[in-house]
């Protein structure tokens, strides 16, 4: 059991968070644009349609910005620090928000080429993480 | 200026001791000792108020959720105009705006914007515990630091893009310093240098300490009425020639460009429409100072400076007193106080330095003032000119 803040799974998010449990990074597809977009929303950001599918992405990014958090999110991050909170751009084109795994801080720089990891921090949420590719 | 433009009449912030209230007091005591004092400097009191505009961070989810109705009830008047609008620190901008309109339609004839934190003596400080529910189920679980990761993710991307340094950023810091200096009212008064803010602990890498604001208590209070009405009024009326606002997220993942203040461009770009004035026509600055790179951010959307042009810009302390550019002249957020939300107390150093009432820090022939506010994690901005008539 972890006490860190978990993600309050609604009717909208439940697929993507059904989708990591199972090591699958699944995205808002639009059929109408062609576009994806991340997070999920009942109209496409890009087109406003509302009939968008969700699609497997390939799991591959880079770094598009990051920090690296000496003081932690509250207590439940407090013995993490150093860690690495990323913005990181997906070959499909959105962003999401994530983590960076490794050991070696002094090699995470913007632009970096970045895959998806899966952390299952309980039996029903998996987190989408990222390690150096 | 015509009969129905808007001015501000009273101000009054919350007098501190090392960023907290004397004798400790809540919220809605700050708040209403501050609206008194600003009425009452105007020659007006709560009886004569009948717009009514709050916005804070107190008594979440509730009372504070329903802040201007909490304050109507708390000061028990019946306001025919109410604004709640919460965007973050920067709502306070916005609500000048917003009695602006609301005095040009007759929809009032005196607003009062309040404020009230006792966020250092209390308890109501948990930055670091955002829910995770809606958009911020794709942001909490990942521990970002709630805000200041997310200014250090645009600070990051800043400096890929521009080549922006830390020496640069801790320049902002510096020079706000040294005006922090020159007002007894201001918190942090000790001299700093570029290398104090470099050596203090890193937060959320690149912004180090010194990077972020300070966490104090305070109060404020803004006074506005029509100009026909504030020519019987005992201060000198300082005019709002232009308001704007915007915003782009809530998440920071979500930030359209994280090199660049989309929403402080659009709310500037309709200010200064509004005020038919433009970057080179501003006297005095005040720059929400959250953290030294909402300020270099702000600058550039402002126009004052180009895209990518903010370090350089900041560089050689231009921004300090007897530099050519002088910004936050109380001190800011960074040494001055920041009570949560800090975007009242921009406001207020304004007025007074238009009505030259600075003292030590005083702008020589200060005549039009630009106020910006930020609200959340770069989330929202808000723009106000001031002049003097």
């Amino acid at each position: 059991m972890t006490n860190k803040p978990l993600p309050q799974i609604d009717v909208e998010t439940a697929p993507f968070w059904a989708g990591a449990r199972e090591g699958k990074l699944l995205l808002p597809h639009c059929g109408d644009c062609g576009r994806y977009h991340f997070y999920p929303r009942a109209l496409c950001p890009h087109c406003r349609a509302d009939g968008w599918q969700w699609a497997e992405a390939s799991g591959r990014g880079v770094i598009h910005t990051y920090t690296i958090a000496h003081r932690g999110a509250g207590p439940a991050f407090k013995d993490d620090v150093p860690y690495v909170v990323a913005i990181v751009e997906l070959a499909e084109g959105p962003r999401m928000m994530t983590n960076i795994v490794t050991d070696d801080l002094s090699g995470i720089a913007v632009d970096l080429p970045v895959r998806v990891v899966f952390d299952a921090v309980t039996d029903e949420v998996t987190l989408p993480k990222f390690e150096p590719a | 200026m015509t009969d129905r433009t808007a001015c501000i009449v009273g101000i009054a912030d919350a007098a501190l001791e090392n960023g907290v209230i004397p004798g400790g007091a809540t919220a809605l005591q700050i708040q209403a000792r501050v609206a008194k004092a600003a009425l009452a400097e105007a020659g007006l009191t709560l009886d004569d108020v009948d717009g009514l505009l709050v916005a804070g961070s107190w008594g979440m989810p509730r009372p504070g959720s329903m802040a201007a109705v909490t304050m109507a009830e708390y000061l028990n008047i019946q306001p025919r105009y109410l604004d709640n609008t919460n965007a973050g620190g920067s709502s306070f901008e916005m609500h000048v705006g917003h009695a602006a309109m609301a005095l040009a339609a007759g929809a009032c004839e005196v607003a009062i914007i309040l404020y009230g934190s006792d966020q250092r003596s209390g308890s109501g400080r948990s930055l670091g515990g955002r829910p995770s529910a809606l958009d911020l189920q794709f942001e909490t679980p990942w521990g970002m630091p709630a805000p200041v990761g997310g200014y250090a993710l645009a600070a990051r991307r800043h400096m890929h893009e521009y080549g922006t340094t830390a020496e640069q950023l801790a320049e902002i810091a510096v020079a706000t310093r040294k005006w922090a200096q020159l007002n007894p009212a201001a918190m942090m008064r000790d001299a700093l240098t570029v290398d104090d803010v470099l050596a203090s602990r890193m937060i959320a890498d690149p912004l180090h300490l010194l990077d972020c604001c300070l966490v104090t208590d305070g109060g404020g209070a803004i006074v506005m009425t029509n100009a026909e009405r504030a020519r019987d009024l005992p201060t000198r009326p300082i005019t709002v020639r232009g308001f704007g606002e915007s915003t782009t997220h809530m998440t920071i993942g979500e930030m359209p460009d994280f090199a660049h203040l989309t929403c402080a461009e659009i709310a500037g770009r309709e200010a200064y429409r509004k005020a038919g004035l433009g970057p080179k026509e501003i006297d005095v600055v005040e720059i929400y100072d959250s953290f030294t790179i909402t300020v270099l951010l702000s600058l550039e959307a402002l126009g004052f400076c180009g895209r990518g042009e903010g370090g350089a810009f900041v560089s050689g302390q231009r921004t300090a007193p007897g530099g050519d550019f002088p910004m936050n002249t109380n001190g800011g957020g960074l040494s001055y106080a920041h009570p949560g939300m800090y975007g009242i107390f921009l406001l207020i150093e304004a007025v007074r330095q238009l009505r030259g009432e600075g003292g030590e820090r005083q702008v020589a022939e200060a005549a039009t003032a630009l106020v910006h506010g930020t609200g959340g994690t770069l989330s929202s901005g808000a723009t106000v000119i001031l002049a003097r008539e």
